[in-house]
C-alpha cells in the first residue's frame, strides 16, 4: 500500500511549524519519527493534506535542566535515551524503558514526543512517564501550556492536543536517590505490542507513589496514591477488578500478573 | 573412467556458498529490482467481502484504459486445477472475479498507474455493487446439511473425501487402552521475506510474452499461463530471477500472473505488480488448516494395535494450480501413521471448500499437521500407560532391521535407523537431567517440560506417486544440461530453481565430484524457460535428489566425451584415460579440460574423424531406481519453561538428530534444517491467520501476524546421521522441508509435559499464551467441579 498524495513540508523552526498547522485548519498533521504515522498513511488508514515534519527542528531536540525537573525535547529519539546520551534523572528507568521499545530500527527513528502524541495505551513512554509524573509541554496559537500526562490522554489515540498544537517537550521530575521504580510488560515476542504492562514509581522523599496500568482499551489506568496497592496481592486484584480490566478473564489474568510483578520489583529492592 | 576420489569441494565438502557473495553485498536481482523503460504499476481491487454476488462493476469514463475487470478479459480462461482422484470436484477460478467473490482479498478489478500510489488512487474511483451472501468460514458449518454453497453446482462443500479403509475390530478387541484426541493446526501464512512479484512485457522481436515472476516452477507457470491466455508455449517465456524465499507459496500459478500477462499484451507496455504484506497475509499465502479426531488402540506398554482418524482440511475457495485443493487432505490419509508400525488403520479426511483464501502448500505440506497429531497421540498414550514418551516411541518405530519397509499405506521407507535418531536425541538433550530438574521447583515459578517427536519425510517422489493423483503436473525424468565452455569451465542448466536451497553451490560440488572441476569454475543457469530443460520445478524436497542426480549423470556423460577426445589427443587407448581433478590423465601424461575444450571449439582439425558430433554438451534425464521417494527422518527434542501465570513459553534447549542420507554439503543441510525449524517454531507458538464469523481476516500486518524473530529462535543443536538411500545418486535424500515438520509436535509435547501435573493438555497450534491460560483455567474449573 502507498499513501494517498500529500504535501510534505519541513519547517525550520517551531514558529513556522505552528503557523503551518494553523493554516492547515485541521488537515495538516505533525510528523516526528513517523514510526506509527508512516504505516498508517501507507495503509490509507490516515490521510492528510499536508505533513509537517518537525523531526529536524533544532529547538525540539534540546535537553535542559530546570532545578527539580529535566526537560527533554519532543524529537529526542528512543535510541538517544537508550544509549545514555540524555542525562538520567530517573535512577535508570528511562534508559531501561527505552531499550525495550519495539526494535532498534524503530528506536533509531521514533521520538519520545511522537510516541506521547500518538497516545497508544500500549506505548512504553505513555505508561512509564505517566508513572514518573511527567508533564507534556504543548505549544499552540496561544502560547505554551503544560498538561500532566495523567490528564493528557482522553482515550486511546485521543489527547488534549488540538490540531494546531505541537507537543514540544516532556518535563520529567528528578527522582530522589531513594526513589524506586518498577516496570513490567508482557509481549508475546520481543518488540511486539504488550498484552499487559504496568509501571510504578515510589519516591518517599517526595511523598510520591504512582501506579499506571497500560495495554488497556482506552487511556491507561492511573492510580496516583498507590501506596495501598503495595501491601497485598488482594489489593492488586481488587484494583484490576475495580478498573474493569478483567471483563475478559484471560486479559484480567495478564493485567493482574503484570501489575504484581511490577510491584514486586520495587518491593524486592 | 570417472574417479570417485573425494575432495573437500565434492560431495560431502563443507564449502561456503557461491551465491552468498551477491546476496550479502545486496547485489541480488529480485523482481522488484527490475526496471524497464515505460513500465507502469498495477494495483488490484480486492474483495472486501468473503462471499458475495457481483451485480455490477462501474469503471468511470476517465479510467477506461486504465482500469479493467473480468468482462474486459475476453478469451482468458479460468484456473482449473483438476485431479483424477475419484469424486474430486473442480473449481473454476477466473483471474478476476466473474459473477461471485468467494473470499476476502479475491481479485475484482485492476488499475494501471504511473506508480503504485496512483494505481491505488484509481482503485478508489471504481464502484462495485455487491450482494453479500452468508459466508462459510469453519469446517463444521461447511459440512452441515443445508449449508450455503461456495460452489453452487457442487451440491455440498467438499472437494474430495479421502479414505483409507481398514479393519480395526481386532485392534479394538485386544486393546488395553484407547486414547482419543481432537487435534488442530490453525490456518497460518507463509511469509517469505520477499512476497510475490511480477513484471511482464511483450517482446516483439521474439514474439513472446516475457514474464518475470518470483516462482519455484517457471516451466509449470509457463504451461498454466499459456493455457489460460490461449497462447502457444513457444510464445511465453518465464524468468524467475533471484527469489527471496518461496516455501511453497511460489509453487503455484497465481491469478496475478495471468492478469499481468494479459495487461502486458493489452496495454503494449511493461507492467509490474509487487505484492504488499497486506495482500500477502489476508488474500494469498494461507496454509495449514487441519483438524482431526484421532483414536489410538494400544496394549498396556503402549504398542499401537490400531489407529483411526476422521477429520478435515479447510482448503479454501479454490483449487490452486498445479497441486490442487486436495494435496493436503489426500496426503493426510496416507501419511498419518508416520514412522511407526501401525497394524490396523482407518482414516477419513474431507477437503473442504470455504470462503477463505485457497490453502497452499507450505514447507512440510500435510506432514507438519500430521506429525503434530501423531506425536501428540504418542505422548497421550505414554501418559496413559505411565511410561516415558520416548520409550513408547521406541516400541512403535520401524526398526532398522525391517528396512526397507513398506508400511500400512504402502509407503516404501528406503533406509535408516529411526530408533537410533531418537536415542541420540534423548541422550543429547539429557532427559535424565531434565527429569531431576523437574523434581525441584524452579526459582522463578515456571514449569519445565521436555518433548520429543520422531517423523520421516517422503521427498523427491516421482512419476508413480503423482500419476496416481492425476494433477496437472507429473514429474518424470529430471533433466540437466552440462556444457564445457571454450575455456574449459562448466555450465550447468537445470529446470528447477534455487532460492535458498544453495544449488549454485551444491550442484557445483556434484560436478566437482564427477569431473574434479573447481566449483569456482561451475556456473548454474536456472530460472529461465528459454535456457533450461522442462522441469516441474523446486518442491517436495526434490532438488538435491533429482537435479543432483541429473547433474551427476550429465557430468558422467560429459566425462566420457571429454575422455574420448583426450585419448585421441594423447594417443592413448580410451581405457587408459581417467578424468580426475579437471584433467584427463593417462599413466604418464595429462591434459586439462581447457585443452580438450580448446581442441573441440578452436582446433577441430586435430580431433579424431569419429569424434562424437554432440561435442562437449550433453542433456540427460535422471530418475531414481525406485521413484516413490526418499525417506529422510529426524527426532527433535526440546526443553521449555512455561510461565503458568502469563502463558509464556521459552525454549531452553533444542536438539535435532537428522538423517538426510548422504550430505552434499553438511553446512547447507544445517542451513535447511535451521531455517525450517525456525518456521516450525512459528507454527508452534506464534503464527495464526484468524478470521471472524463472516470471513474477515483478523491479521493484516506483521504487527498482528506474529513471526518468530531472532530472540525467539534458540541455538539449535543439530546432529547428523548419514544413512545413504539405496535408490539415489550418492545415496542423497530430500531434506528441504524436514526442519519445519517437527517443532510444533516437539514443543507442544514439551508444554504438555510441563503442564501434565496440573492436568493441562494443549492440542492446537499455535500454542499462544491465551490458549495456555484458557487450558489452565479449564483444568482448574474441572478440578473444582
Amino acid at each position: 500500500m502507498k499513501p494517498a498524495a500529500f504535501e510534505y513540508v519541513r519547517p525550520k523552526n517551531l514558529a513556522e511549524a505552528l503557523t503551518l498547522l494553523a493554516e492547515g485548519q485541521g488537515d495538516s498533521k505533525v510528523k516526528a519519527g513517523g514510526q506509527s504515522l508512516g504505516p498508517m498513511l501507507n495503509m490509507r488508514l490516515s490521510r492528510v493534506n499536508q505533513l509537517v515534519d518537525i523531526s529536524l527542528i533544532p529547538e525540539l531536540k534540546t535537553v535542559s535542566d530546570d532545578s527539580d525537573t529535566i526537560i527533554i525535547g519532543a524529537c529526542i529519539t528512543h535510541a538517544s535515551i537508550e544509549d545514555g546520551k540524555i542525562p538520567d534523572v530517573t535512577n535508570g528507568m528511562m534508559n531501561s524503558v527505552a531499550a525495550g521499545i519495539a526494535y532498534r530500527a524503530i528506536r533509531n527513528q521514533g521520538t519520545i514526543g511522537g510516541s506521547l502524541a500518538h497516545a497508544d495505551p500500549s506505548a512504553d513512554w505513555v505508561i512509564s512517564l505517566t508513572a514518573a509524573g511527567a508533564e507534556a509541554v504543548i505549544s499552540g496559537p496561544n502560547g505554551e501550556r503544560r498538561v500532566g500526562l495523567n490528564q493528557f490522554m482522553d482515550s486511546a489515540f485521543e489527547t488534549k492536543l488540538d490540531f494546531d498544537d505541537i507537543l514540544t517537550a516532556v518535563r520529567i521530575p528528578k527522582f530522589s536517590k531513594q526513589a524506586r521504580w518498577g516496570y513490567y510488560k508482557f509481549c508475546r515476542k520481543t518488540g511486539d505490542f504488550a498484552e499487559a504492562m504496568s509501571a510504578v514509581v515510589i519516591d518517599p522523599s517526595r511523598d510520591y507513589c504512582r501506579v499506571v496500568i497500560g495495554a488497556t482499551d482506552t487511556h491507561p489506568v492511573v492510580i496516583t496514591d498507590a501506596i495501598d496497592l503495595l501491601t497485598s496481592d488482594e489489593a492488586i486484584d481488587a484494583c484490576i477488578t475495580k478498573n474493569a480490566l478483567d471483563l475478559n478473564p484471560l486479559s484480567g489474568q495478564m493485567h493482574r500478573t503484570a501489575l504484581r510483578r511490577c510491584i514486586k520489583q520495587v518491593q524486592s529492592l | 573412467m570417472v574417479s570417485n576420489a573425494r575432495s573437500n569441494k565434492g560431495v560431502g565438502g563443507r564449502l561456503l556458498r557461491k551465491e552468498d557473495d551477491r546476496y550479502l553485498r545486496g547485489r541480488g536481482q529480485f523482481v522488484a529490482d527490475i526496471k524497464m523503460s515505460g513500465m507502469k504499476e498495477v494495483a488490484f481491487l480486492r474483495s472486501p467481502l468473503a462471499h458475495a454476488r457481483i451485480n455490477a462493476i462501474t469503471i468511470p469514463e476517465n479510467l477506461k484504459h486504465k482500469a479493467f475487470c473480468w468482462s474486459n478479459m475476453s478469451g482468458v480462461k479460468a484456473i482449473c486445477a483438476m485431479t483424477s482422484l475419484a469424486g474430486f470436484k473442480k473449481s473454476e477460478q477466473s483471474p478476476l472475479a466473474s459473477d461471485k467473490v468467494r473470499h476476502v482479498g479475491e481479485l475484482v478489478a485492476m488499475c494501471v498507474g504511473d506508480n503504485r500510489a496512483q494505481a491505488e488512487d484509481f482503485l478508489e474511483e471504481l464502484v462495485v455493487d455487491f450482494d453479500e451472501l452468508p459466508a462459510i468460514v469453519d469446517m463444521v458449518s461447511a459440512q452441515q446439511k443445508g449449508a450455503v454453497l461456495v460452489h453452487e453446482d457442487w451440491g455440498d462443500n467438499v472437494y474430495l473425501e479421502s479414505k483409507w479403509d481398514g479393519d480395526l475390530s481386532e485392534a479394538k478387541a485386544n486393546a488395553s487402552i484407547t486414547v482419543t484426541r481432537q487435534i488442530r493446526t490453525n490456518r497460518q501464512c507463509m511469509a517469505p521475506i520477499e512476497g510475490k512479484g511480477v513484471v511482464a512485457y511483450w517482446d516483439n522481436r521474439m514474439d513472446q510474452l516475457v514474464l518475470y515472476t518470483s516462482t519455484q516452477m517457471p516451466h509449470i507457470v509457463r504451461t498454466g499461463l499459456a493455457e489460460c491466455l490461449n497462447l502457444s508455449q513457444a510464445n511465453v517465456r518465464i524468468i524467475s530471477p533471484d527469489v527471496g524465499g518461496a516455501f511453497g507459496y511460489k509453487g503455484i500459478l497465481t491469478p496475478e500472473e495471468i492478469c499481468l500477462g494479459w495487461l502486458a499484451m493489452e496495454c503494449g507496455h511493461p507492467v509490474r505488480w509487487i505484492e504488499d504484506r497486506r495482500e500477502h497475509l489476508t488474500a494469498n499465502a494461507n496454509c495449514r488448516e487441519h483438524e482431526y479426531q484421532v483414536t489410538a488402540y494400544a496394549d498396556d506398554i503402549g504398542r499401537i494395535l490400531g489407529l483411526e482418524a476422521v477429520g478435515a482440511v479447510n482448503a479454501g475457495a479454490y483449487s490452486a494450480y498445479p497441486f490442487s485443493a486436495c494435496l493436503e487432505g489426500a496426503q493426510v490419509a496416507s501419511i498419518l501413521p508416520g514412522p511407526y508400525i501401525v497394524p490396523a488403520y482407518q482414516c477419513n479426511i474431507n477437503s473442504i471448500s470455504s470462503n477463505k483464501p485457497p490453502i497452499l502448500p507450505y514447507r512440510g505440506v500435510a506432514r507438519t499437521s500430521v506429525c503434530f497429531a501423531m506425536e501428540l497421540m504418542i505422548d497421550a498414550i505414554a501418559r496413559k500407560v505411565g511410561r516415558e514418551p520416548y520409550e513408547v516411541r521406541l516400541e512403535n518405530l520401524v526398526p532398522p532391521t525391517a528396512m526397507p519397509y513398506t508400511n500400512i499405506t504402502g509407503k516404501a521407507f528406503d533406509s535408516g535407523d529411526y530408533p537410533e535418531s531418537l536415542r541420540r536425541a534423548v541422550e543429547s538433550i539429557n532427559l535424565k537431567g531434565i527429569r531431576e530438574r523437574q523434581a525441584t521447583n524452579e526459582k522463578d515459578g515456571r514449569r519445565i517440560g521436555i518433548g520429543f517427536c520422531t517423523f520421516c519425510e517422503q521427498g523427491a517422489h516421482g512419476t508413480s506417486v503423482y500419476h496416481a493423483w492425476g494433477v496437472p503436473m507429473i514429474p518424470g525424468q529430471e533433466q540437466a544440461v552440462a556444457r564445457l565452455t571454450p575455456d574449459g569451465s562448466l555450465e550447468l542448466r537445470i529446470g528447477a530453481h534455487s532460492h535458498g536451497q544453495s544449488m549454485e553451490t551444491t550442484l557445483a560440488q556434484v560436478a566437482n565430484e564427477i569431473l574434479g572441476i573447481d566449483p569456482a569454475d561451475v556456473r548454474l543457469v536456472h530460472g529461465d524457460t528459454q535456457y533450461t530443460p522442462y522441469s516441474t520445478g523446486t518442491w517436495g524436497s526434490r532438488c538435491a535428489v533429482m537435479s543432483g542426480g541429473a547433474v551427476s549423470t550429465a557430468c558422467k556423460a560429459l566425462a566420457e566425451r571429454a575422455a574420448k577426445i583426450a585419448a585421441h589427443l594423447m594417443k592413448l587407448d580410451l581405457k587408459e584415460v581417467q578424468i580426475i581433478d579437471g584433467q584427463a590423465k593417462g599413466a604418464a601424461s595429462s591434459i586439462s579440460l581447457a585443452e580438450i575444450a580448446e581442441a573441440w571449439y578452436y582446433k577441430p582439425q586435430i580431433l579424431a574423424a569419429d569424434v562424437d558430433p554432440g561435442g562437449l554438451e550433453v542433456t540427460v534425464g535422471y530418475r531414481p531406481k525406485i521413484d516413490t521417494g526418499t525417506f529422510s527422518y529426524a527426532s527433535h527434542a526440546v526443553v521449555v519453561a512455561v510461565d503458568t501465570e502469563l502463558g509464556h513459553v521459552e525454549i531452553l534447549d533444542y536438539v535435532i538428530v537428522e538423517d538426510g542420507g548422504t550430505m552434499i554439503n553438511p553446512m547447507v543441510v544445517d542451513g535447511q534444517v535451521f531455517g525450517g525449524a525456525a518456521q516450525g517454531i512459528g507454527t508452534a507458538l506464534y503464527e495464526e491467520m484468524p478470521f471472524d464469523s463472516v470471513g474477515q481476516p483478523l491479521a493484516s500486518t506483521l504487527a498482528d501476524y506474529l513471526l518468530p524473530g531472532p530472540t525467539e529462535i534458540p541455538a539449535f543443536r543439530i546432529e547428523h546421521m548419514e544413512t545413504p538411500s539405496p535408490n539415489t545418486e550418492f545415496g542423497v535424500k530430500g531434506i528441504g522441508e524436514s526442519g519445519a515438520i517437527g517443532p510444533p509436535a516437539a514443543i507442544a509435547n514439551a508444554i504438555n509435559d510441563a503442564l501434565a501435573p496440573i492436568g493441562v493438555e494443549v492440542l492446537e497450534t499455535p500454542v499462544t499464551p491465551r490458549r495456555i491460560l484458557a487450558a489452565i483455567a479449564e483444568a482448574q474449573a474441572g478440578a473444582q467441579s
